[in-house]
């Protein structure tokens, strides 16, 4: 096989990992979309907050240790602790449900039936509002996050393809594990919202607040649940971006590589997240391998983009999206 | 009568007393926003090396400073906001810490005659000071570190590195494109291969770099990287198992935030430095007895001796050498900015100097004059060593390649002089 074709190969294997990343991060858009139709500016600083928070558990960091600090003059920054990886987890996810409680009940319960443009305008605030607690409760240093994620070349796949093409296929170990967590979470979340009572009541509530509530389902408590699981979403997310660059304040960022996924799959479609993250992924990657160099490099960021936007001209409510038909 | 006698007294003493008058420094910090994890250290090194001052000595020349810290969460324009709402304070030198806000600054403070220092970052042929009459970037700057990180080549292949594949990794942005010129102008010179691998701001995702660099195997990866991407291009090199020890990454790529998330992986990674790293100076145990252990350390502590914080302790020490050089010149104690510029302009570091303030051989000699703002381009490499979780001198701090830089310095200071109508020279 000619070795433009095996890299080419290479290119759109590393492409499909790339997208599933992308698609963790829009699910968490996907799943508070559907289910209230916010789009939630802060779920990528929920990711931070959430693995900022699952590092300071496992590393037994007291939080708000400055600020305690500064004030009463003392200088404890440690409860002299490890907390292991599996106990971390489920505390951290505590805290994002707490959270998801505290964004209900101080927030969101103040704004039902407000335009969306006002809903989405609370989570930008809520979203520097989470920046700026993340830092104080855990500092704004980088931090190493080591959860047992296997990580670097896949020695199996290397060896496989050198002995059938002569060229070893560099696949990442974590890109691996994300990309059978994501199925997992979709396969999941799918069944969750299509056939459970509380999946039926999110689409409930998602179609009309009001009737919702007129026929006995409990906004405060779907709100709640919702934004539980989209923070359990973000805590996945944070896991495996974290695992790459350390948790750190750019992980916030990472929303960005989730819009192009959310225009081209659908703000309300969890198979159209996954099916437009390897898209993107995919796209992304050959066109930067294909055409990039001639054109000085450096094309994914904005490729994604017009990838999206191309997909929209054709289908403005996105590959899986609701078409939506108002009557006037 | 008693108001009579209290005004003459108080009149008595307001007149017997030495003019005193506070030297005012600023730090355009960044202790918020993306790059927070960097901009933390560095603040605290600059702050707490005044603080030292002013504690031990009673500041400068028997004048206290006062520092302003104006927080610019390594925005533009926050930085120039900070610019112009601290400018009146009698500021005497300005610190961006960002080469976007030192370019909206160089007209500005220029205008104003104000001093502006961009200590290893902002525009490099700044150095060039008959044109950027108020701009220094002493003692070294990107150029400077791109010549000597080929020197470093040459000088672990018996200088001759005809041939060889050379790749750089940089920030897809005015700062990671600085280097591009002056390596292009090396490879003619020393017959290299040069390959361009940009990264997109932030430079969570990088793979495609990477599976390139695997497929054509550069013997070296130079990087010009900042934030999020130092981090990741050194996971990424450490999955394709890239040895480290050919990976060399600019100052701002060389910091123990940009490795230590790699783990041991990163072991033998390489960089760039223009100071020295690590606590093991005399100054640092006035820090401790004077700052820290008096409860006035700008943070928790934890950042001393770490390379961003040395970075900002250098430059706070760089400043307060040459508002003493300001003071020696003008004869006073009180500086304005334009004497403050002069102190610069005639700013002499010695290796005598450096041992007397507590820091031998921490950074390099230079000597600042008008035609040359920007010191004698001597930088050092460091290598990481996960053990003990330092960075280790390698080399000696060596002088950059003049032949190849001074006539790029010159053309794009021309450039720039015919563009802002400046006539170049010296009064």
């Amino acid at each position: 096989m000619p070795d433009q074709l095996l890299y080419a190969i290479e290119v759109t294997l590393n492409g499909l990992m790339a997208g599933v990343l992308y698609a963790l991060v829009a699910l968490g858009f996907v799943l508070i979309y559907k289910a209230s139709g916010i789009f939630n500016y802060a779920q990528g600083v929920m990711a931070l907050f959430s693995a900022a928070t699952l590092v300071g558990i496992m590393n037994g960091d007291v939080p708000f240790s400055h600020l305690i600090n500064a004030i009463l003059g003392t200088d404890i920054h440690h409860f002299g602790w490890h907390v292991p990886a599996i106990l971390a987890i489920l505390l951290t996810m505590g805290v994002m449900i707490f959270l998801a409680w505290a964004v209900n009940r101080f927030v969101f319960k103040h704004l039902v039936n407000q335009e969306p443009i006002i809903l989405f305008m609370a989570t930008i605030g809520l979203a520097y509002f989470l920046e700026g607690l993340s830092d104080m409760m855990w500092g704004g240093d980088i931090k190493k996050l080591d959860v047992g994620l296997p990580q670097g070349i896949n020695e199996t796949i290397d060896e496989v393809t050198f002995n059938l093409f002569g060229y070893g296929f560099f696949i990442d170990n974590l890109d691996i594990v994300a990309a059978v967590v994501a199925v997992i979470l979709v396969i999941a979340l799918t069944l969750y919202s299509q056939y459970s009572k509380q999946g039926r009541a999110l689409r409930a509530v998602a179609d009309d607040h009001q009737a919702a509530l007129s026929v006995g389902i409990s906004l405060n408590y779907i709100w709640i649940l919702v934004w539980s699981i989209a923070g359990f979403v973000a805590l996945v997310a944070g896991i495996m971006w974290g695992a790459k660059s350390g948790v750190q304040f750019s992980l916030s960022l990472i929303a960005l590589k989730a819009l192009p996924v959310l225009m081209l799959g659908g703000f309300t479609s969890i198979p159209g997240a996954i099916v437009g993250g390897l898209i993107i992924g995919v796209g992304e990657k050959l066109f930067e391998f294909t055409l990039g160099g001639m054109m000085g490099g450096a094309t994914e960021n904005w490729f994604a983009y017009v990838l999206a936007l191309i997909f929209l001209v054709f289908r403005p409510q996105g590959l899986f999206g609701e078409k939506i038909i108002e009557r006037v | 009568m008693k108001l009579k006698l209290i005004t003459a007294v108080t009149a008595a003493i307001v007149a017997a007393a030495p003019a005193m008058a506070e030297l005012t420094f600023t730090a355009l910090s960044y202790r918020t926003g993306p790059y927070a994890a960097n901009g933390i250290p560095f603040a605290d090194g600059y702050q707490d090396y005044f603080t030292l001052l002013n504690e031990r000595d009673g500041g400068i020349g028997g004048e206290p400073v006062n520092l302003i810290e104006c927080e610019t969460g390594y925005n533009t324009e926050k930085g120039v906001e900070c610019y112009e709402s601290t400018k009146g304070s009698g500021a005497l030198v300005y610190q961006p810490l960002s080469t976007g806000i030192t370019y909206q600054l160089i007209p500005k403070a220029t205008a104003d005659g104000i001093p502006v220092h961009s200590m290893g970052y902002g525009r490099t042929s700044a150095k060039n000071g008959e044109v950027f009459r108020n701009i220094f970037n002493y003692p070294a700057n990107y150029w400077d570190g791109a010549s000597v990180g080929i020197k470093h080549l040459l000088d672990i292949n018996g200088g001759d590195i005809s041939g060889k594949k050379v790749a750089l990794v940089y920030h897809n942005s005015a700062y990671g494109k600085e280097p591009i010129r002056t390596l292009e102008e090396l490879a003619k010179k020393h017959g290299y291969e040069l390959t361009l691998l940009p990264v997109d701001h932030p430079g969570q995702e990088q793979k495609s770099q990477w599976l390139q660099i695997r497929r054509d195997k550069p013997d070296y990866v130079l990087m010009w990287g900042w934030g999020v991407m130092n981090q990741v291009a050194i996971q990424e090199a450490v999955n394709i198992r890239y040895p480290m020890e050919n990976f060399i990454g600019i100052w701002w790529s060389g910091s123990e935030n940009d490795v230590l998330p790699a783990g041991d992986g990163a072991n033998g990674y390489k960089a760039l430095t223009f100071h020295a790293t690590g606590a093991n100076y005399p100054l640092f145990d006035d820090i401790k007895t004077h700052v820290v252990d008096k409860g006035k350390a700008a943070g928790a502590g934890d950042q001393i001796g770490t390379a961003l914080y040395n970075r900002g302790l250098y430059a706070a020490m760089l400043a307060a050498e040459a508002a003493k050089t300001a003071q020696g010149i003008h004869n006073t104690t009180a500086l304005t900015p334009a004497q403050m510029r002069d102190g610069m302009e005639n700013l002499e570091i010695t290796e005598a100097k450096m041992t007397e303030l507590g820091l031998p051989g921490f950074g390099p000699s230079f000597k600042v004059s008008c035609q040359n703002h920007g010191g004698d381009g001597l930088v050092a490499v460091v290598q990481w060593d996960y053990a003990s979780k330092s960075w280790n001198m390698i080399s000696d701090f060596q002088q950059s390649d003049q032949d190849i830089l001074n006539p790029l310095i010159a053309e794009d200071s021309a450039a720039y002089a015919a563009e802002a109508n400046i006539t170049p020279g010296c009064n």
